[in-house]
């Protein structure tokens, strides 16, 4: 991308040496070529002010396979500077939080949440999540719709929820670009946007887009129009990438050339081609599962998660082998044919056959509640004997979900140099009475159960009888 | 045929022949949800389909079947105080929904139930014995789905629905939950259901005028009620209700049913409340997130409620002071409360983690066990029977290898009116289809 950018600008400078050439290559606005301008709503996302901490005595989970009794985890900088066992050495003036009896897991990450984009309250004038007008909205971008007021986002946080993938619902083939946020009050969603994450796309298959548009008398109604009409707009990005390729050739020659028109929506389209945005696809069944990986096949892309995934179970072999994740709930199903067959073995039948498991909420109660979530999932697992460890089923909601929405290499799991997302339980996080002590992100502390200062309240909270909860 | 489903058949034959089954389960941790409380270390002996006997120093009858609890914990059976379990199998496909007609308050659930339901061996599964059926007002969502769909807002259909034809959803069901019995309505007509909030406002246009259209129905009845003979002769007023509908509000006028009323601000509460008073009616209250903020009236009318403990945010501008908290605030005002999950599938197994969770809130251990089993029997009307682990009550009893409050247990044995339930439901059917395929063989083969 940069690359491109500085093309564009020295062939500018090539040609405005002598003027005397006909101007063939001058810079587009920037706002016409998305090559020169992939992040026009930059974030401005700025750690809040944290301390040296060093969290002493707690059992911690590392979401890497770890489980450490009574270790310590240091926060500087930021970063996690420190994991180890008893002994580890804490930085001299450190704010040493006793962690006996608590424990330590990673900041969960919901993976699939609409806060923001159908917040509460869920009145009509607040239901901005999906553009159902065209079964193809890949131009649109979650984050526009993100109302950052949402009381949601103060309820996930304490819940322990410190990053979250806001998507565009389900109605469309083609939703939009999901946009990842750091679980932090912000007046604007810009200052909330976590910094050098990718875009996701939100593709939708099965019963939702054929009932919305096949009720409309449109295309998709079925099943079969649903596939064509994801493989058609493959066909349109790889037609549109072909002629800005051309067309920056050309420029880099320093020919001619007539700028193709810039097109939103196959911008987004291109951006999973080349893989910088990840998909992310609603898709309960094995059998449409794997339809939708031939597509990727077919068009060269990746499917980076199926959402939802009531069967997973049955496409196991197909999904680790593809290396897809997919994120579930515990025990949702039975709600629409598709769901039918969704099981509370799912995950961990899924798990145990190799593939990434994660346990996502699409739901402003549930992501509140997600390790209840992954404890059921793990206990439905556990009771047929797979043998499930807190040490792995923590990943189901903290490193899978990084790794699925691409930020892995940040945050997700207690790692020296990771950022400081972390959440100090009040007991074992897999029993239906933690909660969650302190919340930090980027080593700030963001939520503390015991001190109503760190209970962040939005504007619509104020006033309100329920007080924000927090009172 | 599957193993686990040989095993399902080879159970239902057993449980049929076994009604009168003496069974003694020894060395549990008994929950009595009763003035006994907690038993650390007892015997509970079932005879009869009966609860013979409870308590730390029980002798075992001889020729009793005895099972070795182990520490595992037993409580009564738990009980969904409102539920459309039985009344709908899979929410987005309508012909499978039973739950709301177009009959107003002389719709009766009952005639709906569907006894062969495959959520029924799902909701044992997570200890539920007995549940209330209760209807809803027809709400018409978009399309073809309706609001049992979880996704009605992300899957892009209009999720405030269009307007309803009665405030009333008509008559509930008690049904029981035990493997085979093909007529398990045990308590019909146990309440009229009726909507009110937003809910109400879409056929009133307003929640004021919802509880004004309540109140012009119940005058009506009683004006009814008190002039038939007239009624058929065409000698009274018109009334704003059908035949049947007058009918059916006369169990609630006389106190023997109660109303159920899913209402939720504190404004609606307190109006509902003085209704109740001048109309001496009984109520149950559904939803009731701002219940915490009339709890201290709820408590001196002795009105029960039936609330959702994870029910935090202000969903809309009538639940805006919905907290964490509820449940705990009630049980200091002294109010009678049941704990739900969701409605539909969700409450399947959510309830009793609800209850947990209202346990991390504040609420006591006590209280929250009582809150999924006696609860419900008393708020229904159904105490003598159901509810709690004492000598004469239905043998409703479920085994768990833990707390039953906590996501990393499940319940080991189910008994209903003293018959061990089998294990296995569609889902585990399904779980252990795919769980070792490998013999080349499709799956559709094992």
């Amino acid at each position: 991308m940069a690359g491109v950018t500085l093309l564009l600008l020295s062939g500018c400078a090539a040609m405005g040496g002598d003027g005397a050439k006909p101007v063939a290559a001058k810079a587009l606005p920037k706002g016409l070529d998305a090559s020169a301008n992939p992040d026009p709503f930059p974030s401005t996302y700025k750690p809040l002010p944290g301390k040296t901490v060093a969290i002493v005595g707690a059992n911690i989970l590392t979401a890497t396979g770890k489980e450490i009794d009574g270790g310590v985890v240091v926060l500087e900088g930021g970063k996690i500077t420190a994991v180890g066992a008893a002994g580890t050495a804490v930085p001299q003036g450190a704010e040493i939080i006793d962690g006996k009896g608590k424990w330590v897991t990673p900041g969960v990450i919901d993976a699939h949440s609409h806060l923001g984009v159908y917040p509460t309250p869920a009145v009509q004038a607040h239901s901005d999540g999906n553009e159902a007008t065209d079964p193809n909205t890949a131009q649109v971008w979650a984050e526009h719709s993100i109302w950052p007021q949402d009381p949601g986002f103060n309820r996930a946080r304490a819940g322990g929820v410190t990053t979250l993938e806001i998507l565009p619902g389900s109605a469309n083939l083609f939703g939009g670009r999901a946009a990842i946020v750091k679980n932090v009050p912000s007046v604007t969603y810009q200052g909330m946007k976590f910094p050098g994450a990718p875009y996701g796309l939100k593709m939708a298959c099965g019963e939702n887009p054929k009932r919305v548009y096949g009720s409309k008398g449109r295309s998709p109604s079925t099943a079969m129009g649903n596939v064509a009409g994801y493989r058609k707009a493959w066909i349109d990005a790889a037609e549109y990438m072909r002629k800005w390729d051309e067309y920056h050739a050309k420029v880099g020659r320093g020919e001619k050339a007539d700028p193709p028109k810039r097109d939103l929506q196959l911008d987004t389209l291109a951006g999973v081609i080349r893989g910088e945005i990840l998909v992310q696809n609603h898709c309960y069944r094995a059998d449409e599962m794997a339809t939708m990986i031939d597509i990727s096949h077919e068009f060269g892309f990746h499917v980076a998660m199926f959402h939802h995934a009531s069967e997973a179970y049955k496409a196991a072999d197909i999904l680790a082998k593809e290396n897809v994740c997919i994120a579930t709930w515990a025990d949702w199903a039975n709600f629409k044919m598709e769901s039918l067959d969704g099981i509370e073995a799912n995950a961990a039948i899924a798990h145990k056959k190799g593939v990434c498991v994660v346990i996502h909420s699409d739901d402003e109660t549930i992501t509140q509640h997600l390790n209840q979530e992954a404890a059921i999932a793990m206990t439905a697992g556990n009771r047929i004997g797979l043998n499930i460890s807190k040490a792995d089923a923590i990943s189901w909601i903290t490193a899978n979900p990084a790794k699925a929405i691409g930020i892995l290499d940040k945050t997700g799991t207690l790692e020296t140099g990771k950022a400081g997302d972390l959440v100090v339980w009040s007991t074992d996080p897999f029993s239906v009475y933690a909660k969650a002590d302190k919340v930090f992100i980027d080593g700030a502390l963001v939520y503390d159960r015991f001190d109503p200062a760190k209970k962040a309240k939005s504007d619509f909270e104020l006033g309100q009888p329920g007080a924000g909860e927090f009172q | 045929m599957s193993r686990i489903a040989s095993l399902l058949l080879a159970a239902s034959a057993f449980a049929l022949s076994a009604n009168a089954e003496t069974i003694a389960i020894t060395h549990a941790k008994i929950e009595t949800a009763s003035a006994a409380g907690t038993i650390e270390d007892g015997t509970l002996v079932i005879k009869d389909g009966k609860i013979a006997a409870v308590g730390a120093h029980v002798a075992v009858p001889s020729g009793a079947r005895v099972i070795d609890a182990k520490g595992g914990v037993v409580t009564p059976g738990l009980f969904a105080a409102s539920t459309d379990l039985t009344a709908v199998e899979v929410g987005g496909v309508r012909s499978t929904h039973e739950e709301s007609a177009k009959l107003g308050a002389a719709f009766d659930v009952q005639y709906g139930i569907n006894p062969a339901s495959t959520l029924v061996p799902l909701a044992r599964q997570t200890g539920l014995t007995r549940v209330m059926v209760t209807p809803v007002s027809p709400r018409g969502f978009g399309g073809d789905q309706d609001e049992n769909v979880g996704e009605e807002f992300t899957a892009g259909t209009d999720s405030e629905g269009v307007a309803a034809s009665s405030l009333f959803g008509g008559r509930a069901a008690g049904v029981v939950l035990k493997a085979g019995d093909t007529d398990p309505v045990f308590a019909p007509k146990a309440a009229v259901a009726v909507d009110l909030g937003d809910a109400g406002a879409r056929v009133a246009g307003s929640h004021g005028a919802a509880l004004q259209l309540l109140k012009t129905a119940l005058e009506d009845a009683r004006s009814y009620g008190k002039r038939r003979a007239a009624y058929e002769n065409g000698q009274t007023r018109a009334y704003s209700l059908s035949h049947e509908e007058l009918e059916a509000l006369q169990p609630v006028l006389a106190g023997k049913a109660p109303l159920l009323a899913r209402v939720h601000s504190a404004g609606d509460i307190r109006q509902l409340l003085k209704l109740a008073k001048e109309q001496h009616i009984k109520l149950v209250l559904e939803g009731a997130e701002e219940a915490w903020l009339v709890a201290d009236a709820l408590a001196a009318t002795k009105t029960p409620v039936i609330i959702d403990t994870e029910q935090d945010l202000p969903q809309q501008f009538e639940s805006l002071g919905a907290r964490l908290d509820n449940a705990a605030r009630l049980e200091k005002a002294g109010v009678l409360f049941a704990i739900s999950g969701s409605r539909s599938f969700n409450e399947l197994r959510q309830a009793r983690f609800n209850a947990g969770t209202a346990v991390a809130n504040g609420l006591s251990y006590a209280a929250a066990i009582k809150a999924v089993t006696v609860n419900p029997a008393r708020i229904w009307g159904l105490e003598a029977k159901l509810g709690t682990l004492a000598p004469g009550k239905e043998a409703d009893v479920v085994l768990w290898n833990g707390d039953p409050l906590e996501t990393t247990t499940w319940p080991v044995t189910v008994i209903i009116a003293g018959v061990e339930q089998p294990q296995g439901s569609r889902g585990f059917e399904l779980r252990d289809r795919y769980l070792h395929v490998n013999d080349g063989m499709p799956s559709a083969y094992h």
